[in-house]
């Protein structure tokens, strides 16, 4: 019997993850690991990643990584990148961070179409802090600072970040997918495969927005959480491809 | 990820490692040949990890180690 | 030795680029928006990067993102910016990577004005982010001493691995002088730690966060023994006439000069006044302060605040003199007179006691 699934090269091997059980942000570890392989990009790879659930990141990533204050990612990406334009650059982060405090960061990085490749999980709460609402947070739905549902006249709407960073001309790839089965993890692999392919090509700015299970602070199990993606989630923050300004051929 | 086309007359194995599984079931909810279930042991973090059922034959498709956050299980075939 | 006309803000641009300087990140602020202009005009042709960022946090920490590398890096602002950065440098000296960040103070507190001032004293020197850390605080008095003092603070922040911070005000930001300008830096030396992508060999990864408190006190008092090196070999005054003074101000930067004004005025009456001037904020001279105390009678503190470093001067000198201060804050920039008649009352009053 020959093993199909080697351990991805990029990615420490046999650390149990912090992340709860269920949690999206394992699996999109493992599919950047892959692709840093793949890529052929882990010897150069400088990953940022955030204060939130994955600000441990660098404990299962086996690439260089800077940690960033809340919601600097995409500055500090853009001074690495800046400074040394032969690395590849990528933030990973989530929603608080990206699209709360990190907001003025991360469009300006994107409208000055900073050769950098983002990867935005969003699981519509603040997962380490406990599930306090994000800007992403769905009406209507329940968190810790919500405790009886996001209400739009308190609350404001669920934030659309990348539709709106996805209009800058500086933008050349952003997609949104979601880790809600097989299927959605395969597309996922796939959209960041393209921003990442974006930077190596040298094109300049890509995003991808990940829907991302958060179990724990949904309440409900990992499988429920999938499905609540595909036929909630989704209906707020629609799947597919944003912006794509990729120059063909 | 392997290709997923020949995976009907396949014969395939899987391995769960029992200390890096979370319990999350998701391998056991999208397996489609009902190879993986809950074990009755519990792993040293307190969780019930998946386990082969081996009654049940895996024609290695993957699917399993796609949907495992953990990288907690390993698929072998011929 | 040909000699350069050149305001200060210009000085600080030019200094950092002759120091290899290869990042720059700022944001347009009065009184030292010719910085970030000099810098765009100039850092590119020089082969360096120039970004004019959103806000000044997300400048400082795009030059965390540039340090990391190993780059010489340097943003400016001016103290409203400056308060936007204290996260950045917090991180800075958490994450141990060096940094120059030119502060061209203004009136304040708030958004206070334009104009030329002292009030970010404590911000600076106490370390106005999180955390158990101290900066490096260099305070310029000429234009000559902006170009001096920028050029080394790359080097004390390389050699420490820490931010370095210096205190320009309004005024010496737009001031013009002669100035020497030194040779540009040839190659800078390595520095392994940067980050450079894993190559073949293991991943490394810079984090300030260390959840394990023991490891994290460790950290603090690893940090505390750089401080104390810092403290030893970068402490930096200047004592004016001081050979036979009775009465010594102690003040420093653009409030430096104008008590050297009034210092050359009242000699001339035969008062035996005399300057000492703080050249580095932190590690502030004690030593010299508290020497000095015991061979004059009084020290008078000038500064454009409502008195901060008079607080370190009183440390120093610890009530074995008495120690009397006189402040404009405000962005109020007093005149020579003015201080001479102060030394003078002071000077006056010690001559009646001691008579």
């Amino acid at each position: 019997m020959k093993l199909k699934n080697k351990w991805p090269k990029y990615y420490k091997k046999d650390v149990v993850t912090h992340y709860c059980p269920g949690c999206g942000h394992g699996i999109v570890h493992r599919l950047v690991a892959e692709l840093m392989e793949e890529l052929d990009v882990g010897k150069r790879a400088i990953c940022v990643n955030p204060a939130g659930c994955a600000v441990l990141a660098y404990k299962y990533f086996d690439i260089d990584m800077l940690e960033s204050a809340h919601g600097r990612g995409t500055a500090m990406a853009t001074g690495i990148k800046r400074a040394r334009p032969d690395l590849f650059v990528f933030t990973y982060q989530g929603d608080g961070d990206l699209s709360a405090i990190g907001t003025a960061e991360t469009i300006h990085s994107a409208n000055r179409g900073e050769h950098i490749s983002v990867i935005f999980i969003n699981n519509a709460v603040y997962g380490m802090t406990g599930g306090q609402m994000a800007p992403t947070t769905l009406l209507g739905m329940k968190t810790t600072t919500t405790p009886s549902g996001r209400n739009p006249g308190y609350d404001g709407y669920p934030l659309h970040i990348t539709d709106v960073v996805a209009t800058f001309p500086g933008v050349i790839y952003a997609e949104r997918v979601a880790v809600d089965g097989p299927a959605g993890i395969q597309k996922t692999k796939r959209a960041i495969r393209n921003a990442f392919q974006t930077q190596i090509d040298g094109l300049g700015y890509s995003i991808v927005e990940v829907l991302s299970a958060c179990p724990t602070n949904w309440k409900m199990t990992p499988a429920q959480s999938f499905k609540w993606i595909t036929e909630v989630m989704t209906t707020e923050f629609p799947l597919g491809v944003l912006a794509d300004r990729r120059k063909k051929g | 990820m392997a290709d997923m086309t020949e995976k009907a007359t396949k014969k395939g194995r899987v391995v769960v490692k029992i200390e890096m599984c979370k319990g999350c079931n998701l391998c056991i909810e999208y397996c489609k040949r009902k190879v993986l279930r809950s074990s009755e042991e519990l792993n040293s973090m307190g969780y019930h990890p998946a386990e082969p059922d081996e009654q049940m034959q895996c024609n290695a498709c993957m699917l399993c180690a796609l949907v495992c956050p953990e990288l907690a299980i390993e698929v072998y075939d011929e | 030795m040909n000699k350069v006309f050149m305001s200060g803000n210009h000085a600080f641009a030019e200094a950092a680029i002759r120091a290899g300087c290869k990042c720059y990140f700022g944001y347009p602020i009065t009184p030292q928006n010719e910085l970030g202009e000099y810098m765009a005009e100039h850092l590119p042709a020089a082969g360096g990067v120039f970004v004019q960022s959103e806000s000044e946090t997300a400048a400082i920490n795009m030059l965390i993102g540039a340090s990391a590398t190993g780059a010489r890096a340097m943003t400016s602002s001016s103290s409203p910016g400056i308060s936007l950065k204290q996260e950045g440098i917090s991180f800075l000296a958490g994450f141990e990577l060096p940094g120059v960040i030119i502060n061209v103070m203004r009136g304040g507190p708030g958004l206070g004005n334009i104009a030329p001032a002292q009030g970010d004293y404590f911000q600076a020197t106490r370390g106005g982010g999180h955390g158990d850390y101290r900066t490096p605080v260099f305070a310029p008095a000429t234009v000559q001493e902006i170009v001096d003092l920028t050029h080394n603070a790359f080097d004390v922040a390389d050699n420490y691995r820490t931010p370095v911070m210096i205190l320009g005000d309004g005024m010496m930001g737009q001031m013009k002088e002669p100035v020497v300008l030194p040779e540009k830096v040839k190659a800078q030396k390595e520095k392994e730690w940067a980050l450079k992508g894993r190559g073949n060999g293991p991943s490394r990864y810079m984090a300030s966060l260390i959840l394990d408190t023991l490891e994290m006190e460790k950290h603090n008092w690893k940090l505390v023994r750089k401080y104390k090196e810092i403290e030893k070999n970068e402490t930096r005054y200047e004592e004016y006439c001081m050979d036979d003074a009775e009465i010594a101000a102690v003040a420093y930067g653009t409030t430096a000069r104008i008590a050297k004004g009034a210092i050359k005025r009242l000699r001339k009456d035969g008062i035996r006044a005399g300057l000492i001037r703080p050249i580095t904020l932190w590690p502030f001279p004690t030593a010299i302060i508290r020497e000095t105390a015991k061979r004059v009678k009084k020290m008078v503190v000038f500064e454009m605040s409502t008195g901060q470093m008079v607080e370190d001067v009183n440390l120093a000198v610890l009530g074995e003199i008495p120690v009397q201060f006189h402040g404009r804050p405000g962005g109020v920039v007093p005149t020579p007179v003015e201080f001479s008649r102060i030394i003078y009352r002071e000077y006056e009053m010690i001559k009646k006691k001691s008579s």
